[in-house]
């Protein structure tokens, strides 16, 4: 692949997640809430950033990583899924304990809160499940009709999440990183023909 | 976003209002034109603080909460209630003493403080509002601003006997 579009790949990449950032970093909204509370909404939309990157790599779209280095880092940025969720949840609980048990328990009055309750859940799922893998022996066809509803709830769940907050993030730019991220889960799911029954996915061997 | 948040507010306040009045008219025939009480919002009493000072305005002020006070039934205005108002303003966060303030409805059972400016907090830019002197049942009010650039805010209560 010419350099000239390795180079143009990745800096879309960089400024589809790095534009939204530094958008919030701008947010008005910033100069009344505390450090806990800016902390919580970011983590929120790093979440956000990483659940793009994943479907990216798990394609093979991100030119310079191969197929089993894609296949790593997807593992490892699945685990910082969960610490950026982690963060996210956390910090708003210290921020306001009573509306975060709102959301936690599905009694919250913001529309928006069960969908990221859920992508959370799910999130929190395929983390597991993906830990316990080996150990269980799931094999890469189970693995992938475990991971693939989970991770279509984790794509909507924090897409609709999103766009429903009034918050620090500004509407284009988060209409535009919700976009991709819609497109890239949809594009990978129709490249690797995901509902296909397969023996293999991208030469992965039957050892695992 | 605002729209349809709304709209599933409306729809489910007028649905409790039709499934309130519903049933009410079917166990009392006799007073069908009766105003069903306000239902407490879910969320309305998170970061609620007892015993609100009476205050002419919290904080700097800039920015409107209004509303009326009325009897369930005959909906005639109830006056002297004292309502308590906080939220998440310019001026302090949702739990702080300072975003607390109470005020009493006048003869005609309106109520009317100035506080200051509401931002956006979790998602929604919202206040808070209680009604919890005993004479009546308790309601907590969590109403949602239409966009985040309004300058005034309204909530209505009709309180039913304790």
């Amino acid at each position: 692949m010419r350099l000239a579009k390795v180079t143009l790949i990745w800096a879309a990449l960089a400024a589809a997640i790095g534009v939204p950032i530094a958008a919030a970093a701008a947010s008005p909204l910033l100069a009344w809430r505390d450090p806990v509370y800016i902390l919580a909404g970011f983590a929120g939309i790093i979440a956000l950033g990483l659940v793009l990157v994943q479907p990216l790599l798990i394609g093979g779209y991100l030119p310079g990583l191969s197929a089993y280095r894609g296949r790593r880092t997807h593992h490892w940025i699945g685990g910082a899924l969960v610490v950026a969720v982690a963060v996210h949840v956390g910090g708003l609980w210290i921020t306001s304990p009573p509306d975060m048990i709102d959301a936690l328990t599905f009694s919250s009055p913001t529309p928006f809160s069960p969908w990221g309750v859920i992508a959370m859940w799910a999130i929190f799922a395929v983390a597991l499940l993906a830990a316990l893998r080996r150990r269980w022996g799931l094999r890469a066809r189970t693995w992938r009709i475990i991971h693939l509803p989970l991770a279509i709830v984790i794509v909507v769940g924090g897409v609709v999440h999103a766009m429903l907050i009034e918050g620090t993030m500004e509407t284009i730019s988060k209409a535009a990183l919700c976009a991709l991220v819609l497109a890239a889960a949809v594009k990978v799911m129709v490249d690797l023909r995901v509902w296909r029954r397969r023996k293999t996915l991208r030469g992965e061997s039957v050892a695992r | 976003m605002t729209t349809v948040v709304l709209n599933r507010r409306n729809l489910l306040a007028a649905g409790g209002a039709v499934l309130t009045t519903g049933v009410s008219g079917l166990l009392l025939p006799a007073r069908a034109e009766g105003l069903a009480p306000t239902p407490s919002m879910s969320g309305g009493a998170n970061n609620y603080i007892k015993g609100a000072p009476t205050v002419d305005r919290i904080g700097k002020g800039g920015f409107w909460m209004s509303g009326t006070v009325r009897r369930a039934g005959d909906g005639a205005p109830l006056a002297g209630q004292r309502i308590q108002i906080w939220a998440h303003t310019t001026e302090g966060r949702e739990h702080e003493p300072q975003s607390h303030g109470a005020t009493l409805t006048d003869k005609n059972g309106a109520f009317r403080l100035e506080m200051p400016q509401i931002i956006p907090v979790f998602g929604q830019p919202h206040g808070h509002l209680a009604y919890d002197s005993g004479e009546f049942k308790t309601v907590f009010l969590r109403p949602v601003m239409r966009s985040a650039k309004e300058t005034s805010l309204e909530a209505h209560f009709v309180l039913q006997p304790a």
